[in-house]
């Protein structure tokens, strides 16, 4: 296993294999892209994530060589790629509809490329047996790609696409044409084979469990414009802005006026109460780790980690890209419908959010005070909220009526109105059967989540 | 560089052998006739430089264009000519309607076949085909005999070389080009339209002339244009059929250039053709680029 | 569901009864032995051998598949140039006049092509005959091979060049290797179609053939004028005939092969 923590964004003297300077490309009047200056790392497993439109293809187009920026340069391996065409760049692509050659078999598709290098026949006939061994199409290599079937044919367009060794690959909705199981599976076939090849890939898709799934790093992209790039942990647990938050899984926003909170009898700095002070150093001492292995996000993901993930998503040891996507539907272990959040003092300092008239002001001991005075939201994952019959003894209490109750088997989504009208969603796993769950429609409910549960977004 | 060579080969070509021989149609048009080789005057003479140049233009004239108003024969040409492709227009649209409509509506493994059959006689000989008509409508031919042999007449009928046998064959050769066209749109057509009509309470023949008809509209308008636009300038047909009843402006240029010899004449006939055809020429490519658009 | 009804039972009857009859007529009394070619007295194929012996029409036959398979190759090469440029390069000067010279001739009446053609041959001194039927043969093909292979181009996904280039292709290579063999049923389709028309064109012949060269529809027209012959029958049946194999055989193996592909589909979506 990877002993070192892979994150070479966060090193200074690491040379980034693909640098965007100031990109801009315009299509007449339409700016797809705007502006964009971002790193891509060697070995990464690189996410464009965003909705059609959004750019992502224009950027991956551009790598390929099939578009031009209109200003600003692409700088791949130390050198500008402006001028290179694509079939002299050092970069190779997967396209969406595969496109693999009808008349070719699936043999002559991989030796495709090879053969434009004028490589000998024998390197050739190796190389394309390598690829199929790495793709497991060693029986098909004789066929065409109509007598395959659609998660074969995915499996040859990586092949002929990987053949040529690039520095680069660039994979366009490369799952998109599979069905829900098989592209799954393909996804943990993608990552080892990008772990087993140690190129660096490119995905472009618009499927967030999918960038999630497989990327170390994913950049959410919206109007030509990467809005946060960064691992999938922080994306989920500490989103930038409330376009992210609302992209990225199921999420309840709650916007109101900021105040700055009484930072408390101690000063800033001092050993606080363990729920500001993460006990993870207490943890890797006990269990004798004695480095961390994960990408470090931000404090609140950091916490949030160490005090909720790790039970779901086992010790940080693991590599990054190994991690399961933050699955909504796992992540809740406070949040069981019966499961009463243990009582916890909220910690001094962040922001109070006036978010209605007369209701109390909701803690959030994360926020920055600075934002003092300002609107801004408060948004908190569904798996983060608590809903029970009783008034729990939590930092932040609502209270409302259950309208909807969306069964998924593994957990409920409890859908509850708060008297004002705003409606909040809960999850909780069914540990119990249903008919001896107590919580039903039109029922009275509190909902209730920590003071360090939310992000406050001001986008 | 090979982008260049790609776009000049087919557009020098297309210069040299479509354009610039329409534009010498167009000068000759403006020439007068002389007995000559070639028989017309002028003839450019680049030879006596800017001067030749001016001589050329100053005896060019629309003398030809007066003289085809003056003699009826080219405006009644004309005016039978549209009269013809417009009737036969129509008719080849309802005998054509109900084939495209049956081949539509028939069952899924019988439609290769049948589309077969449509355009199997589109790669035959257009002359045979027009030629199989001749044994036919004859004064003595098997359709006069057939209709003997059942009482149903008893002097045989006067067919060919008359209008009649002029839009038999015009609907007869052409029938494909509005088949094909209208069974594309019908065949597009979802039948779940129809079930849902009938449900809001249509008859069936109400379901027909709201649905189904509006549906294949513009099958039905490229079909009337590639019938149309061919049939104004038929040649063939009209010789073959018609007669000397029939008059064709297709038919009176091939006689002003081949039995005349008038080529000034001959060619404004042709500019002027060109100029009645290029209406529904543009009128075709908008619905067409209509439908695309609409495609998406 | 679609309903076929006794309606379009009895319209497509009658309809391919009327696409088809004149020419199931033709055919029969093509063996007619009688010279009087309406009145049946008997059967016989001796039109056939008197057809055979007519060197006059065997000579205008291999003229007519000369100029036709000249023609149409050419025709072919220029028509996919011309089908490459429509759907590829985009925007240059004076497309608009290129795409009007592509459509015109299709829509032009045969009487003007042939008539502007002959003028220009007049005009710069070429001898009419073989050669200048071929270039007037050639010149209004080459639109309908670009209208044939323009229209795959278009529903050809441009991914698979772009795959192409990707993998170190130059764009003549990408051509060559990719578009070409994908494409080459519409190119092929496009040079029959050229092939058929050449062999049938009498009006734009007649304007441009020479005393020397006549094709065999100049002389079935000249001969039919007079009237209905028996001869010309038996000529009618043999071109039917060669036509009616052709296109059905084509149509077979094309069916057989989107069969099979059918069914290997499905085969390798089972596995």
């Amino acid at each position: 296993m990877n002993q070192t923590i892979f994150e070479p964004w966060n090193d200074p003297n690491e040379k980034p294999l693909i640098q965007f300077k100031n990109v801009t490309k315009r299509f007449g009047d339409f700016t797809a892209i705007d502006d964009q200056t971002f790193d891509i790392f060697e070995r990464e497993f690189f996410a464009l994530l965003g909705p059609s439109g959004c750019g992502k293809t224009t950027m991956m187009r551009m790598l390929a060589g099939f578009e031009t920026p209109t200003q600003g340069q692409i700088i791949l391996a130390g050198q500008d790629i402006a001028p290179i065409p694509p079939n002299k760049r050092a970069v190779n692509m997967m396209f969406q509809s595969y496109a693999l050659f009808p008349h070719l078999s699936v043999w002559d598709n991989i030796a495709f490329g090879l053969k434009r290098d004028g490589m000998t026949r024998d390197a050739i006939g190796d190389r394309v047996a390598e690829m199929l061994k790495l793709t497991r199409l060693e029986k098909f290599a004789q066929r065409k790609p109509h007598q395959i079937s659609g998660g074969q044919r995915q499996r040859v367009a990586l092949a002929r696409s990987l053949a040529k060794a690039p520095k680069l690959l660039l994979l366009d909705e490369p799952l998109g044409a599979l069905d829900a199981k098989l592209r799954q599976d393909t996804q943990f076939e993608l990552m080892d084979i990008q772990e087993t090849t140690g190129t660096t890939f490119v995905i472009v898709t618009h499927d967030q469990e999918e960038a999630m799934t497989v990327a170390s790093r994913v950049a959410v992209m919206d109007h030509g414009k990467i809005i946060q790039a960064d691992t999938p942990q922080t994306i989920y647990e500490a989103p930038v802005s409330r376009y992210v938050a609302d992209f990225i899984g199921d999420v309840n926003m709650i916007t109101g006026t900021a105040k700055a909170r009484n930072p408390g009898s101690e000063p800033q700095g001092d050993p606080t109460p363990p729920s500001m002070q993460p006990p993870e150093k207490r943890d890797d001492a006990a269990s004798g780790t004695p480095q961390r292995l994960d990408p470090q996000p931000n404090d609140a993901g950091r916490w949030l980690h160490d005090k909720v993930l790790k039970f779901v998503l086992g010790p940080r040891s693991d590599a990054p890209k190994r991690l399961p996507p933050p699955d909504p539907t796992r992540d809740a272990p406070l949040a069981s419908a019966q499961a009463t959040p243990q009582p916890v003092e909220a910690a001094p300092g962040g922001l109070e959010i006036h978010w209605h008239e007369g209701a109390p002001p909701l803690i959030a001991s994360n926020g920055d005070p600075a934002l003092d005075g300002q609107t801004v939201t408060l948004s908190l994952r569904p798996e983060k909220m608590s809903i029970s019959k009783t008034r729990p003894d939590a930092p932040n209490v609502l209270h409302g009526k259950v309208v909807d109750i969306a069964y998924l088997g593994n957990i409920s989504t409890y859908h509850v109105e708060l008297p004002d009208g705003l409606k909040i969603k809960a999850q909780a796993t069914n540990t119990r059967r249903v008919s001896q769950r107590d919580i039903t429609w039109e029922d009275d409910v509190w909902i209730s989540f920590r003071d360090t549960a939310g992000v406050v977004l001001v986008e | 560089m090979r982008r260049l060579i790609l776009i000049f080969v087919p557009y020098l070509w297309l210069l040299a052998l479509f354009l610039v021989p329409f534009l010498i149609v167009l000068k000759i048009s403006l020439s007068d006739t002389a007995l000559a080789i070639p028989p017309y005057t002028p003839t450019l003479d680049l030879g006596a430089g800017w001067q030749g140049v001016k001589d050329f233009l100053s005896q060019l004239d629309l003398e030809n264009f007066q003289f085809l108003t003056t003699d009826d024969l080219y405006w009644k040409a004309y005016l039978s000519s549209l009269q013809i492709a417009v009737i036969a227009t129509l008719l080849t649209l309802l005998v054509g309607y109900p084939i495209a409509y049956g081949m539509a509506n028939a069952p899924d493994h019988w439609r290769p076949t049948l589309m077969l059959l449509v355009i199997l006689p589109f790669w035959t000989s257009f002359l045979i085909r027009v030629y199989s008509w001749m044994g036919i409508l004859s004064g003595e031919g098997y359709l006069n005999q057939f209709l003997m042999w059942t009482g149903l007449i008893s002097e045989p009928l006067t067919i060919l070389n008359t209008p009649v046998a002029v839009y038999i064959g015009i609907v007869y050769t052409y029938l494909p080009f509005m088949i094909l066209p209208i069974y594309a749109a019908l065949e597009r057509m979802d039948a779940s339209l129809l079930e849902a009509a009938e449900d809001l309470g249509c008859s069936r023949l109400q379901a027909f002339w709201l649905i189904t008809i509006p549906l294949s509209k513009n099958g039905i308008i490229a079909g009337c244009f590639l019938v149309f636009i061919p049939t104004i300038g038929e040649f063939v047909i009209p010789s073959l059929l018609g007669g000397s009843q029939t008059l064709m402006i297709g038919k009176v240029l091939w006689e002003e250039f081949f039995n005349n010899r008038d080529w000034p004449v001959a060619s404004a006939v042709a500019v002027i053709l060109l100029l009645i055809l290029i209406i529904p020429i543009i009128l075709f490519q908008r619905n067409e680029q209509k439908q695309r658009e609409a495609e998406g | 569901m679609r309903r076929f009804t006794w309606f379009n039972a009895t319209s497509l009857t009658l309809g391919f009864a009327f696409l088809y009859l004149p020419m199931v007529l033709l055919i029969i009394y093509s063996f007619n032995d009688s010279k009087l070619v309406t009145v049946w007295a008997g059967f016989s194929t001796k039109w056939y051998g008197e057809l055979l012996r007519n060197d006059a029409f065997l000579d205008a036959a291999w003229v007519t598949v000369q100029v036709a398979f000249v023609s149409s190759t050419v025709a072919t090469v220029l028509g996919t140039m011309a089908a490459y440029v429509m759907v590829r390069a985009g925007r240059f000067a004076g497309r608009t006049l290129f795409s009007g010279m592509i459509y015109a001739p299709l829509v032009m009446p045969e009487v003007i092509t042939g008539l502007s053609l002959l003028l220009l041959f007049i005009g710069i001194g070429l001898d009419r005959g073989v050669f200048t039927i071929i270039l007037a043969h050639t010149t209004f093909s080459m639109c309908y091979v670009s209208v044939v292979v323009s229209s795959r181009l278009v529903s050809f996904d441009r991914s698979l060049e772009e795959a192409a280039l990707d993998l170190g292709c130059s764009p003549m290579q990408a051509f060559r290797l990719v578009t070409l063999p994908i494409i080459a049923p519409a190119v092929f389709a496009g040079w029959l179609l050229a092939f058929t028309l050449s062999l049938d064109d009498l009006v734009i012949a007649s304007f441009t053939a020479g005393p020397s060269s006549t094709t065999l529809p100049i002389k079935i027209w000249s001969s039919i004028r007079l009237g209905v012959s028996p001869e010309i029958n038996a000529l009618s049946t043999l071109m039917i005939a060669v036509v009616a194999v052709g296109v059905i055989t084509a149509s077979l193996v094309t069916k057989r092969s989107a069969l099979r592909q059918e069914a290997d589909q499905r085969a390798a979506e089972r596995a």
